[in-house]
């Protein structure tokens, strides 16, 4: 069955509502980056009662991608015949090594170019024939396909000096993984509307069915995340846990399945380790063998290493929502946008830059 | 001449003078200028307002002007902003070899048009050319001298109930800018809004004190601004979001490139804290300029918190508004 909110007339309505709401304790993990910022953004925060709480979730690619990742890709960029492409969100992600990022081996004179798809990196391979072309896949199932698709296409061109260092994960090993460990201490989740665009309703009915988490699938309106709330708890009034899907003006039960099958052409499940959460099975995108010759990791014979390496930095738990960015011992003291320890503090979509930037009156 | 700057340009000599003598002293012709000295000797004043800005935008053609609009109306808004007229301007180029004389001379051409209806002269100036690949095209300095009109403005006026005004859509530029160099939304119609702010200044400065500070939320924002007026003062500034004027296409342009609209910069705006008794007449006087007609009250000051800009959002939340925190995008202006 579906909720609706028609018995409310407005949002103002549901705002007053949620501000009054005050029977049960009820914590809320946002799984997408996007939705941390549209959260801060507007200030949504400020109109919560005590009972009711939002966590950040393991929803921005930056934020989970391992140290031990960063650490490979800086020492693939001082590699003289390689061009780095990448979004602009890895530039600043510093390695475990004197905070040296991507963006300060760029002013040391590496080669990085800052891209908006992944089709982008293959047309500077086009354009840099002398020149080894390395895109630095990230994200969820949201950017994979197009991933995938530039694969296909430098394949089907026959164009010998691109390749990809998939650092791409499925959200549900993660989600899995936090879901099954002992101290996870989330009581409903509002789920990625983007992700879910791709995976459809389908790709998140685990967490209420085997879960029993009252989940609500919804924009990145600030509007649509307070219905999204406003849902999940009437889950709670009435005592189940559904999937719900507010946005209906994008998301459909089955999802993309074009996009769904060129990532699945390409890539294939593999063993990943994210940030924080360690090593995860079946979590990471690798490159299929049909596609080997465009995997970075082959091509360059970058010796991916599983461990997790320690750092000072708590982003870990705050992507397990056991930290709020404000309590980490670095914040806003040490680690910052401009001089950013952990990725979390990086990313436009990382819970500390949200926090950060729009902080709460 | 030729048709592209060549290094002998800018060697001082016969090259040096034929590209002063004939595309740019001609623009600007005034008794002062064409004597050709090594500075201007000019008529004195009790109070002035001095100010300068360098230009390094690119592209330098955009959507809605070109570098030469800026470098003019930069310096000429600066010194409105100190509450003077602007009277004279140096105008100085770094142009790198290899660089269009068809493009300067389009460039020199916004210039005196800018300067003609800011009713400024351009009196002294330098020419100097770099080697290819050590500039990027062309670059601009410009410094200004202004009378001082109204002396009284500073951020020791501002009071309690205070109310905030911008007049007109704001992130425009930092927008147009992005967007023409990436090739963004190329049919879309974001246009700069640079423009001298002389004729809103002029409305302002009728209001004497009654006006608490005045800036152009140039490079950081409308949001940057704001937390500058209120900083170590023991007032706080309330914003209304859905008040505040951001054009449609502005709006959808800064969703699709993550980048929020308070702190895109603008060439053609002032926000000013005025007092309350006369925050409406100003307002009305303002909307009848054409340049003023999205003028909007945006928020007011109160003294709920010290020195923080709070946003009061389109939902009913609230959170603090900070400072630009790092380049939201470089070479803008």
């Amino acid at each position: 069955m579906q909720l609706k909110f028609n018995d409310y007339k407005s949002i103002s309505d549901i705002v007053e509502f949620i501000k009054n709401y005050s029977k049960k304790n009820i914590k809320i993990m946002e799984i997408c980056g996007t939705h941390t910022m549209s959260i801060a953004k507007s200030g949504i925060r400020s109109i919560l009662p005590n009972n009711v709480k939002l966590i950040s979730g393991p929803g921005c690619p930056v934020c989970v991608t391992a140290i031990t990742r960063i650490d490979e890709i800086l020492s693939l960029v001082q590699n003289k015949d390689i061009i780095i492409t990448t979004f602009g969100d890895m530039l600043k992600v510093p390695g475990s090594v004197d905070r040296m990022s991507l963006s300060t081996l760029k002013s040391m004179g590496a080669k990085v170019e800052i891209v908006y798809s992944a089709m982008d990196a293959l047309t500077i391979a086009e354009k840099n024939p002398d020149y080894e072309v390395v895109f630095l896949g990230i994200g969820f199932e949201t950017t994979a396909p197009g991933t995938a698709i530039a694969i296909k296409e430098a394949k089907a061109k026959n164009i010998k000096n691109f390749s990809v260092f998939s650092l791409h994960k499925f959200v549900e090993p993660a989600l899995r993984a936090l879901l099954n460990s002992d101290d996870f201490d989330v009581d409903a989740f509002i789920c990625p509307g983007h992700v879910s665009a791709i995976l459809g309703i389908k790709g998140f009915e685990f967490l209420a069915k085997e879960y029993k988490k009252p989940s609500v699938i919804t924009g990145f309106e600030p509007e649509d995340i307070i219905v999204a709330i406003y849902k999940i708890i009437m889950q709670f009034e009435k005592n189940f846990a559904i999937i719900e899907n507010e946005y209906l003006r994008v998301v459909t039960y089955e999802g993309n399945k074009i996009a769904q099958d060129v990532m699945n052409e390409v890539f294939e499940p593999v063993d990943d380790i994210w940030r924080g959460i360690g090593l995860i099975p079946k979590s990471g995108m690798g490159i299929r063998g049909y596609y080997s010759e465009y995997d970075a990791v082959k091509k360059f014979n970058i010796k991916l290493d599983y461990q997790e390496k320690t750092t000072v930095c708590k982003c870990g738990e705050v992507i397990k929502g056991m930290l709020q960015p404000n309590e980490c011992p670095l914040f806003a003291k040490v680690c910052s946008p401009e001089n950013p320890v952990g990725p979390c503090m990086v990313s436009s979509e990382g819970a500390c830059a949200a926090y950060y930037k729009y902080l709460r009156i | 001449m030729e048709d592209i700057i060549t290094l002998d340009f800018g060697s001082g000599g016969k090259k040096t003078s034929q590209l002063i003598e004939e595309v740019i002293v001609p623009a600007f012709s005034n008794d002062t200028l064409n004597s050709l000295m090594d500075g201007a000797i000019l008529n004195g004043y009790k109070k002035i307002a001095f100010s300068t800005d360098s230009f390094v935008i690119s592209p330098y053609f955009f959507p809605g002007g070109d570098i030469g609009k800026l470098a003019v109306c930069g310096t000429v808004n600066d010194i409105l902003m100190c509450g003077a007229i602007p009277k004279y301007l140096s105008l100085s180029f770094i142009l790198e070899e290899g660089f269009k004389i068809e493009d300067l001379k389009v460039i020199v051409n916004s210039i005196k048009e800018m300067a003609d209806v800011c009713n400024v002269k351009i009196v002294t100036g330098d020419t100097k050319v770099v080697e290819k690949g050590k500039g990027d095209g062309i670059y601009i300095n410009t410094s200004g001298i202004g009378f001082i009109e109204v002396e009284s403005y500073g951020k020791d006026k501002i009071e309690d109930g205070d109310v905030v005004i911008v007049t007109g859509s704001v992130g425009d530029h930092g927008i147009a800018v992005m967007s023409a160099r990436n090739n963004f939304f190329v049919d879309s119609s974001i246009k700069s809004d640079c423009m001298p702010l002389i004729n809103l200044a002029n409305i302002i400065f009728k209001y004497g004190d009654k006006v608490k500070i005045m800036r152009d939320p140039t490079r950081g924002g409308l949001a940057t601004t704001l937390n500058e007026f209120v900083e170590g003062t023991s007032f706080s500034i309330e914003l209304f979001e859905d008040k505040i004027p951001i054009r449609k296409e502005v709006l959808a342009a800064c969703e699709v490139l993550g980048i929020d609209p308070l702190y895109s910069a603008n060439e053609g705006k002032i926000v000013l804290i005025v007092a309350k008794d006369i925050a409406q007449a100003l307002l009305s006087d303002i909307k009848n300029l054409p340049e003023g007609k999205e003028a909007a009250i945006i928020g007011n000051v109160t003294s709920s918190y010290k020195g923080v800009v709070v946003l009061k959002t389109g939902i009913g939340g609230s959170r603090i508004l900070n400072k630009l925190t790092g380049a939201q995008l470089p070479r803008i202006c």
